[in-house]
């Protein structure tokens, strides 16, 4: 019930602990065909940890994830066969673009891109080639397909593997800090290619604290602290008028610039999993 | 110092049993390899029990002479009523040992594959088995390649335990024309230059391999 088609991403009361610590505290979202969610928030606010949710690359403790119709019933860590083959499939819809890239040391650019379309897809040889060629066109890396990453730069690896993840055709990109381990002379490569994407009409789902490209790109901003989501709303009203005071304070800090976001979100300010703050109290 | 004469009796002899040698050492590695493997997986990703008993195997196979072990094959199985004859017995001795070392080998290559290199293959869809085959595996092999190389020449060495269970290989052929011409200073010289030459090959072979897998990176 409640399953509407233009919906690739739909998750409702999300649960995740790690032993002790619970990082996702139920997580409702839901996000539409073509729709670019940015997730902000201090680290340790369980973002990186709910987009793994959406793959599952982490397994949630309860709740529902559907991506694209495929639903894995909630809760339950029983293996059937069944389930590991709807969680392939959900993978294959559901493209993960990782904070360090994690392209395969073994393969050249191009080899990278079509690996999925090869061995997963079953594409034939010729065609995969073809795709992989205009996905590094695509991603202004035509002339790098036969480099080894390591013969990449950093900024130069990330759009490899937006190309890699753009070759499974997915319904929906998972972003996982896209930029956070990169020098700063090479977000805005990475950033650029994502705003192509996100032109193209891809639906996305950014964990980043790039403030200006959630400003510009984003459909949603979603903000999370302490395995909730706090506030939510379009980016020109979440930047413009934040209705909590912990989301102005953590823009102040972001968005000068001058203090890194992981800074803010490891100082006193933003102490994890602290559940006596107060809403609307000042800063 | 060695005369023609003993080297042009020795020599049909000597092919045959390098012969020998190099089948023991070849059979052996490759079994040994499976064995490894499937010792590795079971280790990582098996269940307790499976885990309970690759790590016995292991400790076992690790923890005793590899002479011991020969002798309970060729001498002790009879007593089950299985019989092996001299080349069978010391392929499967040979073989269950090296698997033991081949898969402490396997085992650390598998472990040094970065955990985001399985993410990425699991993220595009891809099966364990395929995520291994495609992903893992060609990183822990370069990981691998030097203790496993090791492994191999360390085995061709232990073919030389073979002569025990009177298995004609190149010592069982020294002792022999040794024994039999008091020559056994030349005999045995001649023996030990012969597995030095085949381990040298075989560390060039390591080293090109070394060097091709080395390439990406």
């Amino acid at each position: 019930m409640g399953h509407r088609e233009d919906c690739p991403v739909s998750i409702s009361g999300l649960h995740k602990r790690f032993g002790s610590l619970e990082v996702l505290k139920g997580i409702d979202l839901e996000v539409r065909r073509g729709e670019v969610v940015v997730i902000m928030g201090p680290s340790g606010s369980g973002k990186t940890t709910l987009i793994r949710c959406i793959n599952f690359l982490e397994e949630p403790d309860a709740g529902c994830v559907r991506v694209c119709g495929v639903e894995i019933p909630c809760g339950g860590k029983t293996k059937r066969p069944a389930r590991t083959r709807q969680i392939r499939e959900i993978r294959t819809r559901a493209a993960m673009v990782f904070q360090h890239f994690n392209l395969f040391p073994h393969m050249t650019a191009l080899g990278n891109v079509i690996e999925g379309p090869i061995s997963v897809r079953g594409m034939p040889k010729a065609e995969a080639l073809a795709l992989g060629e205009r996905l590094l066109a695509r991603v202004g890396l035509a002339d790098k397909r036969d480099q080894y990453p390591s013969r990449l730069s950093g900024g130069q690896k990330q759009r490899v593997a937006i190309a890699r993840a753009l070759a499974m055709e997915p319904e929906v990109v998972l972003f996982d800090e896209p930029t956070s381990s990169l020098d700063p002379e090479l977000h805005e490569e990475v950033l650029q290619t994502m705003r192509a994407l996100a032109g193209d009409g891809m639906t996305m789902i950014v964990v980043t604290h790039e403030v200006r490209f959630a400003y510009d790109v984003a459909d949603r901003v979603v903000f999370m602290a302490g395995g909730v989501i706090l506030e939510e709303g379009p980016p020109a009203e979440f930047f413009g008028n934040p209705r909590h005071a912990r989301v102005r304070s953590f823009l102040r800090l972001v968005d000068g610039g001058e203090v890194d976001a992981d800074t803010v979100a490891n100082g006193a300010l933003w102490a994890v999993g602290s559940a006596g703050f107060s809403e609307g109290s000042p800063v | 110092m060695i005369a023609v004469d003993l080297l042009t009796r020795a020599f049909p002899l000597l092919v045959d049993a390098l012969a020998m040698t190099i089948f023991l050492g070849v059979t052996s590695f490759l079994i040994g390899s499976a064995i490894g493997m499937v010792v590795a997986l079971a280790r990582l990703f098996g269940g307790p029990v499976l885990r309970a008993v690759a790590v016995t195997y292991v400790s076992i196979l690790r923890g005793t002479p590899l002479l011991i072990q020969l002798l309970l094959v060729y001498f002790g199985l009879p007593q089950f009523g299985i019989l092996l004859r001299p080349v069978p017995a010391a392929i499967i001795a040979l073989s269950l040992h090296a698997g033991a070392y081949l898969a402490e080998n396997f085992r650390a290559g598998i472990l040094a594959v970065d955990k985001g290199q399985w993410e990425a293959a699991y993220s595009l869809g891809m099966p364990f088995a395929k995520a291994f085959r495609r992903v893992a595996f060609p990183q822990a092999a370069r990981v691998a390649i030097p203790p496993v190389g090791s492994r191999f020449i360390a085995l061709i060495k232990d073919t030389s335990l073979a002569s025990v269970v009177t298995v004609v290989e190149l010592t069982a052929v020294a002792e022999s024309i040794g024994s039999s011409t008091f020559r056994y200073l030349e005999m045995f010289a001649i023996v030990a230059m012969i597995y030095w030459v085949i381990n040298s090959l075989l560390s060039l072979g390591q080293e090109v391999l070394e060097r091709r897998l080395a390439r990406a990176y």
